[in-house]
């Protein structure tokens, strides 16, 4: 709890600082184009249209979708921008929807009254129809600010620091205490902010002064966010080594051991961007707004070079990959530490006995009577569509889920295959077995520390100081240490010390 | 003072007022009478451009309204109307004060303008300057309603139907405090109505509107006396008529008589 409660100060910041500049320009669009929504008739169905469009798109994508999208357009396609775009968008349509009933609901005998006393359309607007549209201009306006603090908790996974990081590494790690101060944290938050919008637009008995402070806390809490971020953005004279970890708990592990092991050996400053999205993660890669991370030979070999995943053996895929890599992005394979983390087909051990199960071949005919749960995008990969067309595999049902609840999911039944890691400890946890891929649809899948061609370029050291990983962690040490945090409870961090310290 | 020629308002292929020539002269107070869908409030509408007008013209001291922008002419233009509008988000003063306050009066100015008006209108300046228009009754909403009209002193004013949507008693002292007023100012005022009393009460010429065309205009004696044709003739009879049932009714009433 109190390691938990020690990242407060810093989750808190950056969810305010993404929180605040989002409403603030969500409201700066917003609110002009309500008003032109209501002086041209014509702009309605359009602009109404496209804002609800915006809000149908689930928030998770619409964050994750700025990342490409600004990558494509040559800027930082990772961390504070693309969050802050995402939850820009996200609160336009209640304040634009809000002002635009607001305006239109103003009396018509007013507007005239307006007019006829000798208001330009300025003056009718200033002086009568925004006063009088306010109360509900101000409930959307509440409105947005409990969605956006809200969505801003899945800013994590587009590399931007938010209060989701409890969430999503607690999610991950099984750490519910750690999931439970990211709620609750959050939801304080969206309280406290609806209530200083509240207060701004408080009348009434005491109105005046209620409205007088609520507007002295939101100039203090702009102020603070604003000054925080203007620190966080200044250009520093070394930006510190960016470390990308995926949304599983082996990544968070050796993110962190990479972390450790660099500051050690080159007294360099190291961020930690955790809980990426796999795709998010290689992007900002390529765009050089991660420096190193962990990924595995058979997702590229799949994924990036849209190679056919059947029969390659390990070194071919190794050396495919990296020239690849070097080639196109100039990225280079700093060490490969020495364990495969492949896809595999899991079941319970009783099960798979009772049904003389052990091979995926076998799997073929009874495969119509089962269900099969995978991490979210499992049944999209390349290798699924290997595995399936190696072995006819027509399944009952197809369940995408966490994958830190797959094997649970397994182990009580509720599904009978799932996409295991050969590297979780959770299969031998939970008396699961691997069935083998006796026709070698499964890629091999080496884990390789990469790094971003302008770290390879700018900074030898960290460079020589990730060889000493090579080879140095083998399948049951990368799995002991995953079990470590699954089913015991540990820090990854203290997990990845403890690796370390070791390390010869 | 106010002159309108051969104006015209068409929607699509309807003409909702036809051709309408008139003219009001200096301190004059023209009635402008007829049914619903006659065309006599989008008339009043076109004089200070709440409606643009598809044909014809509008005069007002000699100059064509279409030459100024159309908030500052209605600036020199009082208006009232039925739903009264005071905007319920400002005080009574407030409201009085709008105008003097767009053409940038002075603020003591305007204060004791407001006060003036206030008596004019024959409210308590004290009691009523600070509340808000939804703590006054009907009656004194529409006087705050005209003192708001004359608040920046202008020569024209217009009407529609100010009384309409007001008990018996309280129109009837409003139109007594309006004669009171007009005679004092010497305003000069279009006053559209659908009440022939009304019309009768305070006008100095009656124009009748029938179907977006005017019918017949002259004073009220004239009118009754050689109606132009049945509608006006049923028109001016109402009072009349409607004085009949009365005394009808109260004899069939009362068996003694």
């Amino acid at each position: 709890m109190s390691e938990q409660l020690a990242l407060l100060p810093e989750y808190l910041t950056a969810h305010l600082q993404l929180t605040l500049l989002a409403l603030l320009c969500s409201t700066a669009v917003s609110l002009p184009t309500g008003v032109a929504v209501t002086r041209v008739a014509w702009l309605e169905r359009p602009v109404l249209g496209a804002a609800a469009v915006i809000q149908t798109v689930p928030s998770l994508a619409l964050l994750a979708v700025m990342v490409p999208l600004l990558a494509g357009l040559g800027v930082q396609s990772i961390g504070f921008l693309p969050a802050f775009i995402g939850l820009t968008l996200y609160g336009v349509l209640p304040i634009l929807r809000n002002t635009v009933t607001g305006i239109a609901g103003v009396d018509p005998a007013l507007t005239e009254a307006a007019r006829a006393v000798g208001m330009t359309p300025w003056q009718q607007l200033r002086r009568v129809e925004l006063p009088l549209a306010m109360p509900v201009i101000v409930a959307g306006l509440r409105t947005a600010t409990v969605w956006t603090v809200g969505v801003a908790t899945l800013s994590t996974p587009v590399g931007a620091t938010s209060l989701g990081n409890y969430i999503f590494s607690g999610l991950q790690t099984r750490n519910y205490t750690s999931v439970l101060v990211g709620c609750a944290a959050a939801a304080g938050l969206a309280l406290v902010l609806d209530g200083l919008v509240r207060g701004l637009a408080a009348d009434g008995r005491g109105g005046r002064k209620r409205q007088a402070a609520a507007a002295a806390a939101v100039a203090a809490l702009y102020l603070y966010a604003g000054l925080t971020l203007a620190a966080a953005l200044a250009p520093r004279g070394e930006r510190p080594v960016a470390i990308g970890a995926k949304t599983f708990t082996e990544q968070y592990i050796l993110a962190h051991l990479i972390g450790g092991l660099i500051e050690e050996e080159t007294g360099r400053e190291t961020t930690q961007l955790q809980s990426l999205g796999s795709m998010v993660v290689f992007d900002a890669l390529a765009a050089g707004d991660v420096d190193v991370y962990v990924d595995y030979s058979g997702t590229l070999w799949a994924n990036e070079l849209g190679r056919d995943t059947a029969g390659a053996d390990r070194a071919t895929v190794l050396s495919g990959v990296a020239d690849h890599l070097r080639d196109n992005y100039g990225i280079v394979v700093a060490a490969t530490l020495g364990f495969e983390n492949a896809y595999a087909v899991a079941m319970r051990a009783d099960d798979a006995a009772a049904r003389g199960l052990t091979r995926l071949s076998e799997l073929t005919p009874v495969a119509p009577q089962l269900s099969m749960g995978g991490d979210y995008e499992f049944f999209s990969r390349p290798e699924w569509t290997a595995i399936r067309d190696a072995y006819g595999l027509q399944l009952r049902e197809r369940r995408p889920m966490d994958p830190a609840l797959m094997y649970q999911a397994a182990a009580e039944g509720a599904v009978d295959l799932i996409s295991a890691f050969t590297t979780d400890g959770r299969i031998t946890a939970y008396n699961l077995t691997l069935l083998e891929d006796d026709r070698g649809a499964i890629p091999p899948y080496d884990a390789m520390v990469l790094v971003s061609a302008r770290l390879a370029r700018e900074a030898p050291d960290v460079f020589a100081a990730l060889g000493r990983l090579d080879g140095a962690i083998d399948a049951r040490a990368m799995r002991g240490m995953n079990l470590a945090v699954d089913e015991r409870g540990a820090d990854p961090a203290e997990v990845a010390a403890d690796f370390l310290r070791l390390l010869p | 003072m106010i002159e309108l020629q051969h104006l015209t308002k068409r929607y699509g292929d309807q003409a909702v007022v036809d051709d309408v020539s008139l003219s009001v002269a200096e301190g004059e107070l023209l009635a402008v009478l007829g049914g619903s869908g006659s065309g006599k409030t989008t008339t009043l509408k076109m004089i200070n451009r709440l409606i643009e007008p598809s044909g014809g013209r509008v005069r007002v001291n000699g100059a064509d309204v279409g030459g100024l922008p159309p908030h500052e002419l209605r600036r020199q233009i009082g208006y009232a109307f039925q739903q009264v509008g005071l905007f319920p988000h400002m005080s009574v003063a407030g409201n009085v004060a709008v105008t003097p306050t767009l053409l940038g009066w002075r603020e003591a100015d305007i204060r004791r303008r407001v006060d003036e008006l206030l008596e004019l209108v024959e409210l308590d300046p004290a009691a009523v300057r600070d509340r808000r228009p939804d703590q006054l009754s009907g009656g004194q909403q529409q006087r705050v309603g005209v003192a708001r009209a004359l608040a920046a002193k202008p020569r024209v004013m217009l009407l529609d139907e100010p009384f309409g949507a007001l008990d018996p008693l309280t129109r009837q002292r409003l139109q007594e405090s309006f004669v009171r007023i007009r005679r004092r100012l010497g305003v000069t005022a279009v006053f559209v109505t659908h009440d022939m009393v009304e019309a009768l009460v305070l006008g100095d010429r009656i124009a009748v509107m029938r179907d977006g065309r005017l019918v017949q205009v002259g004073a009220p004696a004239a009118l009754m006396r050689s109606p132009a044709d049945d509608y006006v003739r049923q028109l001016v009879d109402t009072p009349c008529r409607d004085a009949r049932v009365v005394d009808a009714l109260l004899a069939a009433g009362d068996p003694g008589s």
